[in-house]
């Protein structure tokens, strides 16, 4: 009998959200606040020769201007060295906490100034005098590889970040006997994250209980803990790191920033709490971004367009820095097969340090342009062979006979790649069918006899989701009978408390209202890893589990003591233990919880172990993979150049849902990430790396009115048995195909023009241009 | 100290979710800065500061406006609502408030005040708004989580039981 999960539960999150009551973390206020402003680099790279900051020392209500000499002396290392281990790089690029003599991109902070308010630092950060000797730039990820490119740190002997291959099977003999082979080459580009609250820190420093307290819009406290005690030299009871509300992540702010250290350094300095709100103008230049990727790609397919192999060569833009790792490229590596059967495959991946901000995962972490490149490929392997596009790939989907289906494909840990559940063909077909995939060629020729041109196209996916190894919950009765969950997950509105309490209200009394739930704070749990990678469902949602279970069988073995009665007899309804059906006497939790919190001197009943407290961390080291399949229709304006995306079926996967309608946002959520990914959303640089899409009007984020009038979201459950309750992750799921199946639906709809799409984002220009070269408006 | 002085203070009189406050502020103030920082009133949030995303959107005098995009000092006599001021009381949603919540039309919640305030105005304009009335209402509150989706079953929810109210 399920009473919560799987149901449409009213979000804990709604409430305080709703009503203006929610605390974000620039809602936080602390009498005698002082305020941080940065001096950011206004060049791409350039040797510091001078910077005067007495004129701002002196200005009335600031009490502190900090340059890199002033922090190093307070710090254990004035590094953050925060990368993933990899055998793969070439470079160490670690982050300066305010930079030395070199800045190598616009936004990286050079000066902090603390002040009376946020107005007064900004005018000191106006006062500041800085002399920069400019030095060449490095602005693209290609050029950035060439010989004689200049190096985009002074003194590296290149420009590779890191280096590494991916793959497995004989690809030279696939290639050499193969009957068809395709080439083609993709340069993709994502973005800026932008959630709708910038990052932002407030810290202070609690004299009486001499601690530090941190509160960070962060994915990752316990990480972001863990750091700081490392740079501040403190033992961790002396610090607490919380993320309050959380106004969206995406990814970057999983990251470990330079801010975080100058505002807790601040608070512990000064012993007066700081503040530091991140605008949207640094949110363009100082918080990490996912950008460019280029791959050059061959296809090898025998007669009947079965895939023989699959090679190629990846140059990804890495950034100035090493924020978090070789994850992106890595991401997008293990990702491109795994839809479909490949015998052999082989990519070259090149990390290119560029003059721009770090790259780190922004919600699909790689895998969207994995995913663009493959069902590009097909799309062209469909194309030259004269075969429906998704018949060339029906005839090379993983077949549901074959599941589990172990790839030789690896995780950046080691694990191997094991297709877990699901029916891809299936899948494929119920998204086709809904759409009217045969039907739609009447309809096109329709619209094109009428000069319209409409277009529809399809991509598939499968995401590895629930990134372990494992995330911690604790599940406490308090004695006053309430139940207190608490959590290493970090929310950021994927409705992560919610999530948590409907996985333990399952097992005890299924009231949602006798619940709280604390997640992201290390003062609540010792141990956490935090919010990305589509994991906290599976990985919380496992450990919230198996804590609820453990707490069940107790309350119910303490009240068959109390009851003198067999604990098989007894179930918890509400918030009392009572006999199963009617009747009998009942307890309250409270009293349950009263019996085993101990009386000095007495007898804990039944002589079971004190307390109502169950602590889990269940080890999951297999990712679970969820997959789907998105079908786009379009309308191209072929004189505007402009793209109406006015249809989109996604058929998707991951596996039991506890929630529906919040899986559902998910995945609308991500599908309008992804069309602005495929229309829209462009960070443009100059030639000397200079941002020049540093505002939201000029930098698109999709709005009502470009969202499609017709979503049609189908369902499919296929539980997994890597955790107990059968989920899979689902939070970037929507994202992942969708410039894909978008683009294929441009070059579906120009077809009479010969128009192939191998560059995301289209922008009107792009399409204008791609007909202009084929003699349109000649 | 001159007019040209930024940090030059004026008092000014506002009533806001209909209480009076008098206050110096300095006169470059954003009005978005003083409902927050002064008043405590947190629940109008500051996305951009550049009048694109929508998430400061207030009520002033009854339509809509960006208080990043405006003074404190421009406030001065005037009479603003802002997300604490929508529920007739703490026990209660007003009906966009619980159409939002019914419809799953939040996720992160940060954008939804200034979704909140956007609507207030278009309902209260027309009631009974078609799709493309609402999306293009809401075209100027950026919301990064949910898709919209929810949020345009929301209003036309709220819509259709302020009606019923109104016409009961």
């Amino acid at each position: 009998m399920t009473r919560v999960v799987g149901t449409n539960v009213e979000r804990l999150e709604d409430r305080a959200l709703l009503r203006g009551e929610a605390r974000f973390v620039d809602d936080i206020a602390a009498p005698g606040m002082l305020h941080v402003a940065f001096l950011r680099s206004s060049q791409a790279h350039a040797r510091i020769a001078a910077i005067d900051i007495e004129r701002a020392r002196a200005m009335p209500g600031v009490h502190a201007v900090w340059t890199i000499d002033d922090v190093s002396p307070h710090l254990t290392d004035i590094l953050l060295k925060v990368a993933l281990p990899s055998p793969a790089y070439r470079l160490t690029l670690h982050r300066p906490v305010l930079a030395q003599s070199e800045v190598v991109h616009v936004g990286e902070p050079i000066a902090a100034i603390i002040a009376v308010d946020r107005y007064v630092a900004e005018d000191a950060v106006a006062a500041i005098a800085i002399d920069y000797e400019p030095l060449p730039t490095v602005g693209d990820c290609r050029a950035a590889l060439a010989d004689d490119a200049p190096r985009a740190h002074q003194n590296a002997p290149h420009n590779i970040a890191a280096q590494f291959d991916m793959g497995y099977g004989d690809t030279t003999a696939a290639f050499a006997t193969a009957p068809h082979v395709f080439r083609q080459t993709f340069f993709q580009h994502r973005g800026v994250s932008h959630p709708m609250e910038c990052r932002g820190i407030v810290a202070t420093y609690d004299a009486l209980d001499e601690r530090l307290n941190v509160w960070s819009s962060t994915q990752t406290p316990h990480a972001a803990k863990r750091y700081l005690c490392e740079l501040l030299g403190l033992d961790e009871d002396r610090l607490r790191v919380a993320a309050p509300d959380v106004g969206g992540g995406f990814g970057p702010k999983l990251v470990f920033y330079p801010e975080e250290v100058i505002v807790a350094l601040a608070a512990l300095r000064l012993r007066r709490p700081v503040k530091w709100i991140e605008d949207r103008f640094e949110h363009f230049v100082s918080t990490t971004q996912e950008r460019d990727q280029v791959w050059d790609m061959e296809i090898a397919v025998d007669r009947d367009a079965r895939i023989l192999g699959l090679r190629g060569r990846l140059i990804h833009d890495h950034g100035a820095y090493t924020a978090r790792g070789v994850n992106v490229p890595y991401g997008s590596a293990a990702a491109l097969t795994l839809p479909y059967v490949v015998p052999a495959y082989h990519l070259d991946i090149v990390l290119a340090v560029t003059n721009k901000v770090a790259v780190t995962p922004i919600r699909g972490a790689g895998q969207p342009q994995a995913v663009f490149v493959m069902e590009r490929l097909l799309d062209k392997v469909a194309r030259e062979l004269g075969l429906d596009s998704a018949e060339v790939r029906r005839r090379n989907l993983v077949p549901h006979a074959a599941m589990p289906y172990a790839t030789p494909l690896t995780t950046r840990g080691g694990m191997q790649v094991v297709l877990d559940s699901g029916d891809y063909p299936a899948c494929q077909a119920a998204a086709l069918a809904r759409a009217g995939w045969t039907a739609f060629r009447s309809r096109q020729e329709l619209r094109r006899a009428e000069g319209r041109h409409i277009g529809m196209g399809l991509a598939n996916y499968v995401e590895g989701t629930g990134r372990g190894p494992f995330e911690p919950v604790s599940v406490r009765i308090a004695e006053n009978g309430r139940i207190h969950i608490a959590s290493g997950a970090a929310a950021m509105g994927q409705s992560t408390k919610t999530m948590l309490a409907q996985v333990v209200a399952e097992e005890l009394g299924g009231d949602m209202s006798n619940i709280s739930v604390v997640t992201g704070d290390s003062a609540a749990i010792a141990l956490g890893i935090g919010g990305f990678n589509s994991r906290q469902a599976v990985m919380a949602g496992a450990s919230a589990h198996a804590a609820a279970c453990k707490i069940r069988d107790k309350v119910l073995l303490v009240a068959s003591h109390l009851l003198d009665t067999g604990a098989q007899a007894l179930e918890i309804d509400g918030r009392f233990v009572a006999f199963k059906g009617e009747g009998g006497p009942r307890l309250s939790l409270a009293e349950v919880a009263r019996a085993v919190a101990g009386l000095p001197g007495y007898f804990l009943p039944g002589g079971i172990a004190p307390g109502l407290e169950a602590t889990e961390k269940i080890i999951i080291n297999d990712m679970t993979y969820a997959n789907g399949t998105a079908v786009a229709e379009v309308e191209v304006d072929i004189e505007t150049g402009r793209v109406s995306v006015e249809r989109v079926v996604f058929a998707h996967d991951c596996g039991r849902m506890l929630h529906p309608k919040i899986v559902e946002g998910q995945i609308i959520g991500g599908i309008a990430h992804g069309i602005g990914n495929a229309l829209y959303e462009w960070m443009g640089f100059d030639e000397n790396a200079q941002p020049i899409t540093a505002t939201l009007a000029d930098y698109l984020i999709m709005s009502a009115t470009e969202m499609p009038h017709a979503l049609d979201i189908i369902h499919l459950e296929s539980p997994t048995n890597l955790n107990a309750l059968g989920i899979k992750g689902v939070g970037e799921s929507g994202v992942i195909p969708m410039a894909a199946a978008i683009a294929a639906a441009v070059e579906d709809a120009l077809s009479p023009f010969g128009i192939v799409i191998d560059k995301v984002p289209m922008t009107p220009h792009d399409i204008v241009s791609l007909l202009q070269a084929r003699g349109q408006f000649a | 100290m001159s007019d040209s002085d930024p940090t030059a203070a004026r008092m000014i009189e506002v009533v806001v979710n209909g209480r009076s406050y008098r206050r110096a502020v300095p006169v470059r103030l954003s009005l978005a800065d003083f409902l927050r920082h002064e008043l405590g009133l947190t629940g109008t949030h500051v996305g951009c500061e550049h009048g694109v995303c929508g998430a400061c959107t207030i009520l002033f005098d009854g339509r809509s406006v960006r208080s990043c995009l405006m003074l404190a000092v421009q406030a001065h006599g005037h009479d603003l609502t802002t997300i604490e001021g929508l529920a007739p009381a703490p026990d209660r949603l007003h009906p966009i408030q619980q159409a939002m919540r019914d419809e799953h039309g939040l996720q992160c919640g940060f954008c939804t005040p200034g979704m909140l305030m956007t609507l207030v105005e278009l309902l209260a304009m027309n009631p009974d708004p078609s799709d493309e009335e609402i999306r293009l209402a809401i075209s100027g509150n950026l919301c990064r989580c949910t898709g919209y989706d929810g949020i345009i079953r929301a209003a036309r929810l709220a819509a259709a039981r302020l009606r019923a109210d109104a016409s009961s």
